[in-house]
């Protein structure tokens, strides 16, 4: 508990974390505005409502979460860190844990102001929340961002520098899991096993849109809540190498 | 007390420190004195547990760094003043420090207030001067009113003024008992500071004594001799086995004797004395002259 507690204020001691949350909440409920305001009236569905939280926000969190790591490392904080709490693994899972609350919290909340704004912006358009598929569709979001954290603090620790750690997981995430559905035949059955791939598809609403859904196409062999718990158990295995890489390292 | 046991630290190919023993006692400062890249950082390091030796160990009281319970309330230490993040501020910075050791909040105004930085302690750490970051690493290091210290060169970059304070503040320190380590490449520095010496040259042990015997050795003694019998005294003092050469202005100078002993000698004798002085050499050349082969060796690897 108390190493939770010394994550949280270093976190909110610095500015960083605030003006990623903003970005997130306005990039994610923006693109959700956008999309509203310009579907005709009655026509817009739930599935339409999460492109900004699943898709753009997600990007914005990833870094927030790296940050969380590599700024220590670029300032070495990490080193002070490591004097006052020299058993590196409970400091390091400490620093996860806060992370990933904050980044779920914060799904939540853009996830459920998306879904806000559009009824405001689409008051016509029947967007309640009452199916299970519906509730995973929407409140799963914050689960993705919470393990996510967990990815981008992993390449944080392992990469030590931020713009090497951005780099990575932006492009991971936004290009290279979709460009590999390019390789003819295979490129599918790759995709069907790719974290962020699975994480969409635990996501998926399966309505009669393909157009609605992030990996659509690609022929998944997990249920949904198993793709969840796929990319939950990549998540622990990047971390847990993190962690082995960070005890055995000079700091 | 800090104890290094055959301490080793290689990187590939290249020995950092190489099979260090020393120890540090409590309740005087001990200075830690070697060339730039000498391994002093790296020995300070791997005394807090940050890099892990290649072979042999250092305990602290009896127990390697890492196996310390809350280990601020029992090793303070300032390796770098710039460990903080600059968009934090200083008090921000040390309660984050406090909670993790279970040190109250107490503490953080305290220290604060033992190293003159209440005035700014709500400012962020990036904007303050070099004198006030070195001052913010102090607080953080005494946060756990800890028994042993460790400073890494902390009066580099410093005013005359701040060198003072820290000088000063150190001294005290090791009066209350606790046990001081302070690194620093200048000698004369050291010899202002410190009351013991570890002296490293590229990784190994030179010596380890007071330093004032540090200073009597590395410096030997020389008399300045002025008399109008010198043709008389000089064959005297070479009869002796003292080393006699022609100094300034007609004078001797006389290596190996003690004013004392020249004195006894000329009045022995009935010679007349106009000048007898004895002179010291510099700091700085001796320290030259015991680590310059370390020094040497050095360049020559990085060919």
């Amino acid at each position: 508990m108390t190493l939770l507690a010394v994550e949280r204020i270093k976190l909110f001691s610095t500015r960083s974390p605030y003006w990623c949350s903003a970005l997130a909440l306005v990039l994610g409920v923006g693109l959700t505005a956008i999309i509203a305001a310009s579907t005709d009236n009655g026509q817009l569905s739930l599935g339409a409502t999460q492109f900004g939280s699943s898709q753009l926000a997600l990007s914005v969190v990833l870094v927030m979460a790296a940050l969380a790591v590599t700024t220590e490392y670029r300032f070495s904080t990490i080193r002070a860190t490591f004097l006052a709490v020299p058993n590196r693994t409970s400091a390091l899972v400490a620093k996860t844990v806060v992370v990933a609350f904050i980044a779920a919290v914060l799904g939540e909340i853009i996830a459920f102001g998306s879904v806000g704004i559009a009824k405001v912006l689409s008051p016509a358009s029947d967007l309640a929340i009452t199916t299970g598929d519906e509730w995973r569709h929407v409140a799963g979001v914050g689960l993705l961002y919470g393990i996510g954290a967990v990815i981008a603090i992993a390449v944080g620790i392992l990469v030590r520098q931020t713009a090497g750690a951005v780099a990575i997981l932006l492009v991971w995430n936004m290009l290279l899991e979709g460009l590999i559905g390019i390789i003819p035949k295979v490129g599918v059955k790759i995709q069907a096993w790719l974290p962020f791939m699975n994480a969409n598809h635990f996501l998926q609403l399966g309505g009669d849109n393909p157009a609605e859904q992030a990996g659509a196409g690609v022929d998944f062999k997990l249920s949904q809540w198993g793709s969840l718990g796929y990319f939950a158990a990549i998540a622990v295995a990047l971390l847990v190498v993190a962690l082995i890489v960070a005890k055995r390292r000079d700091a | 007390m800090i104890e290094a046991i055959g301490l080793t630290k290689r990187y590939g190919r290249t020995v950092a420190v190489d099979d260090l023993s020393f120890t540090v006692q409590p309740g005087r400062v001990t200075g830690f004195l070697g060339p730039n890249g000498a391994g002093k950082s790296t020995t300070m390091r791997m005394i807090l547990g940050l890099d892990r030796p290649t072979a042999g160990r250092v305990l602290i009281d009896g127990k390697p760094y890492t196996e310390l319970n809350r280990p601020l309330q029992t090793v303070g230490a300032l390796l770098d003043a710039k460990w903080v993040h600059p968009n934090r501020s200083a008090r921000a910075h040390l309660k984050w420090l406090a909670v993790s050791n279970g040190l109250p909040k107490s503490r953080v105004d305290a220290v604060l207030e033992a190293v003159g930085l209440t005035q700014v302690a709500s400012k962020n750490a990036g904007g303050f001067s070099l004198g006030m970051s070195q001052r913010l690493g102090i607080a953080a290091a005494l946060l756990g009113d800890p028994k042993v210290l460790l400073f890494d060169e902390p009066v580099n970059g410093l005013d005359p003024e701040g060198i003072l304070w820290i000088r000063t503040f150190m001294q005290n320190l090791a009066a209350e008992g606790r046990t001081v380590l302070v690194s620093s490449h200048l000698l004369s520095e050291m010899a202002l500071t410190a009351s013991e010496l570890v002296v490293i040259g590229r990784g190994k042990l030179i010596t380890q004594s007071s330093t004032q015997e540090f200073i009597d050795r590395s410096t030997g003694n020389t008399v300045l001799v002025r008399s109008p019998q010198l043709f008389k005294l000089g064959p005297l003092l070479v009869d002796k086995g003292f080393t006699v050469r022609d100094g300034a202005d007609g004078a001797l100078s006389v290596s190996g004797a003690t004013s004392d002993q020249i004195g006894d000698i000329a009045a022995a004798n009935g010679v007349v004395l106009h000048e007898l002085s004895p002179q010291r050499g510099s700091l700085e050349e001796a320290f030259m002259q015991l680590t310059g082969d370390a020094v040497e060796y050095h360049a020559e690897i990085g060919k």
